[in-house]
């Protein structure tokens, strides 16, 4: 039977929705406990809020000054050593950056390979996986006899629900010698009043033919009307109109919300991989013929600096 | 200062990729190969840190088959000092091209080592990290800004909350964001004098690398595919069909 360590990604003592999509991906293992582990400077918050996840059998908390900000260097070792003490058969983190970040770290400390992105489960070492910017999918196959280190690709899990579950929360003693060598500087995080992008049920992102960062606000206010989040193609990026957190792609966010909304957007491959499993895609473009067209649900095509405005006005 | 930068061949990011029809991989039969994008980014980051001074050489190195040369020469055309060819004629995992690496590091014992964060053909953003773990240094993952001196690099990261700066001390791992910088074109008098360049080749097998953790690839498939929707006349249209589908 299989034992799960999940660890938990939170940010100013709310705990990430990522962190409950990893318990989902975790239940599939079909596993005999499935543990939440919480690293903080002060852990009790998150730790209460990852108690309350359905299906969680304990939250381990392990709080030291050190752990105020989310390091790496600092974190691996901790977590290498909690997957070490309690016969875990599997280590699972969400393939955010934060995740991402950390879970190769942990990973190698333990010796072990590390499955990236895992996409379904079909057995306990046996994952997919996307590559080549999800233009083929991968079985991989984790040896038998050792520890399992995945980071969990969010957008292909939904979000375990908070139910009745009330799980016990302790205090983990972790013997972890901590470097000094790596120091967080400071979080300058993008003020939005909008919801998150990787959580947000919908989304409404704008390419390039948005044409300048002026423009973009057509693309903020259809977002605002429909409490959705703002996204933007590389093209949009690169050309300065709105800012790199917003990117959704390949190299950017991969999300799946329920309703994805793009305008002015070609649909480089790059970007149409951050948003395959979205329910429902809705393109407007002035190019009928533009590759965005090819994974729509809903094509219209025409001039977006009056299609958007109508369509805001019309919801 | 010595540089090292971990400089990978991988498929063109403007190759469209077929799955072979027996799940054995994908097409890779005269398909174009380029550096990954994010190890160009890599080798732009350190030659400008040799042109500020900082560094004094800069060393591409790749763990590729034996007919990957004329992808160093194209690193070293760009700029950089020599190059190391580790061949193996079978693709390498992160975890042993971590390995691999951390060889190169004992010997070279570079200040910093810089590497894309991620390669665009398996997409597993992982050998930077563990390079770091394995090294027992500091990594500074995400980079869409570095600044060095005094021992010491300020790193600008690209974190889905925003934009996250770390300090660490030198010897460090850096890994690199789009956004780090914008590599240079190469001219043609700089790939004339790149043949003059050294490239030191040497076998995997005689590097000593440890084995274990290997994770096998048994079967290649084709996403599941979206299909065509429909197309609408007007707004009008599209607002019906959203309020159908429960969406507006």
């Amino acid at each position: 039977m299989s034992k799960v360590l999940i660890i938990a990604e939170h940010l100013n003592g709310q705990l990430n929705t990522a962190t409950a999509r990893c318990v989902t991906c975790a239940r599939a293992l079909q596993p005999e406990a499935i543990d939440v582990l919480v690293l903080s400077d002060a852990p009790a918050a998150v730790a209460a809020q990852a108690a309350k996840l359905d299906g969680v059998s304990k939250v381990l908390n392990v709080a030291r000054a050190e752990n105020a900000h989310p390091l790496a260097a600092v974190l691996a070792p901790q977590i290498a050593a909690a997957a070490r003490s309690g016969a875990y058969t599997h280590l699972l983190l969400p393939s955010t950056t934060f995740g991402k970040d950390v879970a190769p770290r942990a990973a190698a400390l333990l010796g072990v390979g590390q499955v990236s992105d895992i996409m379904s489960v079909t057995g306990p070492h046996t994952f997919t996986r996307p590559i080549y910017a999800g233009n083929a999918i991968v079985t991989v196959e984790t040896p038998s006899d050792a520890l399992v280190v995945g980071t969990v690709r969010t957008a292909s899990w939904p979000a375990m629900g908070e139910g009745a579950n009330t799980a016990p929360v302790e205090a983990l003693p972790v013997d972890a010698v901590l470097p000094t060598h790596t120091r967080f500087v400071g979080l300058q995080q993008a003020s939005s009043e909008r919801p998150d992008l990787q959580s947000a049920a919908k989304v409404v992102s704008g390419g390039r033919g948005v044409g300048s960062k002026e423009n973009f606000e057509i693309i903020y206010k259809l977002a605002d009307k429909l409490h959705a989040a703002a996204g933007a193609s590389r093209a949009a990026v690169d050309a300065g109109y709105c800012p790199n957190d917003m990117q959704v792609g390949q190299t950017g966010k991969i999300i799946a919300p329920e309703l994805y909304i793009a305008i002015g957007i070609s649909g480089a491959i790059q970007h149409l991989t951050g948003i395959k499993d979205a329910g429902t895609i809705v393109a407007i473009n002035k190019d009928g013929d533009a590759p965005i067209y090819e994974v729509a649900d809903i094509g219209l095509v025409g001039d977006l600096f009056k299609l958007v405005p109508e369509l805001e006005a019309a919801l | 200062m010595k540089i090292l930068v971990a400089y990978k061949r991988v498929v063109d990011f403007n190759v469209r990729i077929q799955v072979k029809p027996d799940g054995s991989g994908v097409a890779s039969e005269g398909v174009k190969l380029s550096p990954n994008p994010f190890d160009d980014i890599a080798l732009e980051a350190a030659l400008r840190l040799r042109e500020q001074g900082i560094a004094e050489e800069v060393i591409i190195a790749t763990i590729a088959p034996a007919d990957a040369q004329p992808h160093l020469r194209n690193g070293l055309a760009m700029g950089a000092n020599r190059a190391i060819h580790v061949v193996s004629a079978e693709p390498v995992q992160p975890l042993a091209a971590a390995r691999a690496l951390l060889k190169l590091v004992e010997k070279e014992q570079p200040g910093l080592v810089i590497l894309g964060k991620q390669a665009i053909d398996d997409d597993c953003s992982q050998t930077g990290q563990m390079l770091a773990a394995l090294w027992d240094r500091p990594q500074a993952t995400f980079a869409s800004k570095l600044e060095v001196a005094d021992g010491k690099a300020t790193v600008t990261r690209e974190v889905d909350a925003g934009l996250e700066t770390i300090e660490v001390d030198l010897p460090a791992v850096i890994t690199t964001d789009l956004r780090l910088n914008e590599p240079r074109f190469i001219k043609l008098p700089d790939i004339m004098k790149a043949k003059a360049k050294p490239i030191e080749t040497v076998e995997l097998a005689s590097l000593g690398v440890a084995h274990g953790g290997e994770i096998s690839n048994t079967n290649y498939a084709p996403p599941a595919k979206r299909s065509r929707g429909v197309m609408v006349k007007d707004v009008a249209e599209l607002v019906a069909l959203l309020q159908q589908k429960g969406l507006a």
